[in-house]
């Protein structure tokens, strides 16, 4: 996904580091990690301490970081440059796929990204530095980081907790505290994705296509364990509100 | 950060939560709240009560009791999660589990995404 632009950024001082926020570990990311064949570092963060240390409430998200290790653009919808064949990209030749599916993917077609301004910003800082008009001030960058109040803080631990209950194995045990965590931080959407897609998919779906289920399952609503699931609430939000419009 | 005891090694804390313990409090970049508990025993291996600090730094802890562990959540006095534009220390593994530590990129200018396979 990335690996063309660190290829044209490296030499002029670039590094990229993707984290995926994965619960599941390593394997669940391996095919993709595999298929973009990076250069840079690609790390696993199973605990989402990307999102609690860098305010990451959706994903995919940036932050760009400087020569001496300052923040200078918080974390901020940073569209995937749409150069990479994902594993399984089209799992549906020559067959019909669950409506269920369908219907996501006619809500994901309205989701609106700015990947074209924001690579070109980050060309920008990465020839001009602090000179860059996109290189914010250390007050900015404080002040466009993620709001955290007491509840927040409180969710945050609640989801490091989840994750740990998942990685021992347990999780029904989880459950209980990826709720908490999705009502005490409810605008963060990758812990509501992460908890989702953990549940069973629908409509013989295996692979990473599975992953994009995260609803319940037709006719078993009574059995789905949280409070919202993927369709429901983009709906109710409107897709086209899915990530906050980016600011120069 | 995950702690399966109420008391945890100074370093251990400092690692987990961003919060360093010095003569005047406990401080992160410029703040620093001053604290009545101090580390005892004496070298590396000074011991904090986590549930005191926590206490007094308004950090949450919640626990799992049949687990037998807790959560130590982050800090909220700024309202923002970023106190400070120094970026804080990721420390994570690669695919292969090799630990990779961000600031072994200073010198560098870095993009960090976050990304997922769901």
């Amino acid at each position: 996904m990335w690996q063309a632009l660190r290829t044209e950024l490296n030499p002029a001082g670039l590094e990229i580091v993707t984290v995926a926020l994965e619960t599941s570990g390593a394997e669940a990311c391996r095919p993709f990690i595999e298929a973009a064949d990076p250069d840079h570092p690609t790390l696993i963060d199973q605990h989402h301490r990307m999102a609690e240390l860098f305010g990451v409430v959706n994903i995919p998200n940036g932050v760009w970081i400087d020569e001496n290790g300052s923040i200078i653009r918080p974390a901020e919808p940073a569209p995937a440059p749409p150069s990479i064949e994902r594993p399984a990209a089209n799992p549906f030749a020559g067959v019909e796929p669950p409506k269920h599916l369908t219907d996501i993917m006619s809500e994901a077609v309205k989701i609106q990204t700015s990947g074209p301004q924001y690579e070109s910003a980050l060309r920008d800082w990465v020839a001009n530095g602090p000179a860059s008009r996109f290189a914010l001030s250390p007050d900015e960058v404080v002040a466009r980081s993620q709001p955290r109040n007491a509840e927040a803080a409180r969710g945050q631990a609640h989801f490091e907790l989840a994750a740990h209950l998942e990685q021992l194995g347990r999780h029904v045990d989880a459950i209980p505290h990826y709720r908490e965590a999705h009502r005490l931080v409810p605008d963060n959407f990758s812990y509501k994705r992460q908890a989702w897609s953990l549940e069973p998919s629908g409509g013989e779906l295996t692979g990473p296509v599975s992953r994009f289920w995260q609803g319940p399952l037709e006719g078993e609503s009574a059995e789905w364990p949280y409070a919202g699931d993927w369709l429901t609430e983009v709906r109710d939000m409107g897709a086209e509100n899915y990530y906050p419009t980016w600011r120069p | 950060m995950l702690i399966d005891s109420l008391t945890v090694p100074q370093s251990e804390f400092e690692a987990g939560t961003g919060w360093r313990l010095k003569p005047q409090g406990a401080c992160k970049g410029d703040v620093c709240i001053p604290i009545t508990d101090r580390p005892t025993g004496s070298g590396p291996d000074m011991m904090v009560d986590v549930a005191s600090l926590a206490n007094q730094l308004s950090l949450p802890l919640v626990s799992d009791d049949a687990a037998g562990v807790w959560a130590l959540g982050p800090d909220s006095f700024g309202t923002r999660t970023l106190m400070t534009a120094e970026s804080p220390n990721l420390m994570l593994p690669d695919l292969d589990g090799n630990q990779f530590e961000l600031s072994s990129l200073r010198g560098q200018k870095v993009l960090l995404v976050a990304w997922s396979p769901y």
